[in-house]
């Protein structure tokens, strides 16, 4: 079971990033769940959502104790590191975060997310790129899995974003691996 | 079927489509929104009208019309907009009207926050509108039950002619979740022969009204009334048990709040520690019976009701057990929802406390 909080700037694709990978669970034929926030902080700019993928039922789609979060700016982390439960993953969008995370019993991800995203051609890109790094690590639902479900939120109408989503995927997973130095252990 | 990944809200209005619902009547709010949404595009195309009320008051009086004409009708709201429509609740009740009502709730009093909540049980349970009443009320936990619950809301609607609600929170409506469309068992549903669909002088004129001005009229039609809720408390009760046999403490919980207590009940269980959950399905009519049966079982020594709300689904659960065993309360209002660790820890105290 993979328990996922995703959170961000509005407008960074926190939400399209969560139900793409509930999306892509679904066709796996897991069970997924997709919470977004909708209250107060939300109109304060913020977004978060809790997605959960798993073979056995879900009970709570509420993620109080995450395996995986991902935090694409500042005040995302500040209230989210504490959730990644012992031995869970941290994605940190270094781009636009340049605190260190003092925590030593999680493994955390320096990513340069939105660097990346500008540099293959497109900032809101981003979001992809940090979900090419945790398809890499997690393996919770295959990178396929996630192209079937970009091409199906695109649309036909989008099919020209389809190259740079999954070249932002590629990016985003070359960045992690077991010999990153990234890797806080 | 294949399976869907959708919203709380937009399955419900989807499954409401589906049921054969014609027209909805509605005004927005937070956190149901994607319900007038989601009717606004896609009702037409099935046939039906999509009407944006000029207020919720409105919306449900456009309710009785739609419904008195023998179609079937949606409405929905949350909390402080539910509270504008009750006038029109109880006349529906009273003119022994069939139609579907849906509560996203959100906390109060008040406008309160636009957060999930479960503090509308007393309203939604105990009347909410004047006179004597009930509704059906179906409290789903998941997308897949909310939509279930919704096909079959229509059909029980019109089976005993009377409103029913489906009682959410924020966390149903937000929650998106695959779901199948599989319509409910086929019910026998009688003929709507007193609608007022137009007479062309074949038959005496149909009046739909609920004004009985004399005490002899509106008291029959009232005994005749409670007969038929009889008849819904025998029938359409419904709960789920959750890992209850031999459980010394029993949860009663319902709606996203269960899910939560299910997770907690899984979590104790690989610890070693078991715990039940009894979850209303229906809240009216209320599952006393099942309460009674486990209370008067020697191995439970306590009941612990947990909700969205300072407590208000426990004067339900404690007329259920009836004084043979002690009911515990815990809660989290305002928007708050109970998280994992809170209810872990008051489940452990409680525990500690049959065993100590």
């Amino acid at each position: 079971m993979e328990k996922m909080i995703l959170a961000g700037f509005g407008g960074q694709g926190i939400m399209s990033m969560g139900q793409m990978i509930a999306y892509a669970g679904m066709v796996e034929d897991k069970n997924v769940t997709w919470l977004p926030s909708y209250g107060p902080e939300m109109r304060g700019g913020t977004a978060n959502c809790n997605v959960i993928v798993s073979d056995k039922d879900i009970a709570s789609p509420i993620v109080d104790h995450a395996s995986t979060v991902i935090v694409m700016n500042k005040p995302s982390l500040e209230k989210f590191e504490h959730y990644v439960a012992p031995g869970g993953n941290l994605y940190i969008n270094s781009s636009l975060i340049d605190h260190k995370v003092s925590r030593t019993d999680i493994h955390v991800h320096y990513i340069p997310a939105s660097d990346i995203a500008v540099e293959i051609g497109n900032v809101k890109v981003a979001n992809m790129v940090l979900l090419g790094a945790l398809l890499k690590i997690s393996k919770v639902i295959t990178e396929k899995s996630v192209l079937d479900a970009l091409s199906k939120v695109l649309g036909s109408s989008k099919t020209h974003l389809f190259e740079i989503n999954e070249l932002a995927l590629e990016k985003g997973a070359a960045l992690v691996s077991n010999t990153n130095p990234n890797i806080a252990m | 079927m294949k399976k869907v990944l959708m919203k709380g809200n937009e399955a419900i209005s989807e499954a409401a489509i589906q049921a054969g619902c014609k027209f909805f009547f509605g005004y927005p709010i937070t956190p149901q929104n994607e319900i007038p949404a989601y009717m606004a595009k896609h009702l037409p195309k099935a046939g039906g009208r999509y009407t944006q009320a000029e207020s919720e008051i409105a919306a449900i009086n456009m309710v009785y019309g739609a419904a008195g004409c023998g179609a079937r009708v949606m409405t929905s709201s949350s909390s402080p907009g539910m509270s504008l429509k009750q006038e029109g609740i109880s006349y529906l009740a009273g003119a022994q009207l069939p139609c579907v009502i849906v509560n996203i709730m959100r906390s109060g009093p008040g406008l309160g926050g636009i957060l999930p909540a479960q503090s509308d049980y007393f309203q939604a349970v105990k009347g909410g509108g004047h006179g004597d009443y009930n509704l059906i009320v179906y409290a789903p936990s998941t997308v897949q039950e909310a939509v279930t619950l919704t096909m079959e809301a229509f059909d029980v609607a019109d089976l005993y002619l009377t409103p029913v609600m489906i009682l959410g929170d924020g966390i149903l409506g937000q929650v998106m979740e695959p779901v199948e469309f599989i319509p409910p068992k086929k019910r026998k549903l009688p003929k709507k022969t007193w609608a007022t669909t137009g007479n062309d002088g074949s038959r005496p004129n149909n009046l739909i009204n609920s004004l009985y001005i004399e005490a002899d009229v509106l008291y029959e039609r009232t005994l005749a009334q409670y007969k038929k809720y009889d008849l819904i408390k025998e029938k359409e009760t419904r709960y789920e048990l959750y890992n209850t046999a031999d459980a010394e403490v029993i949860i009663a919980a319902y709606g996203s709040t269960a899910r939560i207590v299910k997770s907690v009940i899984d979590g104790l269980l690989e610890e070693g520690i078991r715990i039940g959950l009894i979850r209303p399905i229906t809240v009216w009519p209320f599952p006393y019976t099942i309460f009674e049966e486990y209370a008067s079982s020697d191995k439970v020594k306590k009941f612990l009701t947990i909700e969205m709300s300072m407590g208000q689904m426990i004067e339900d659960v404690k007329l259920g057990v009836n004084g043979k065993k002690p009911v515990d309360f815990f809660g989290r209002t305002g928007g708050k929802i109970p998280t994992y660790d809170e209810i872990k820890g008051k489940v452990i105290e409680v525990i500690r406390e049959v065993t100590a």
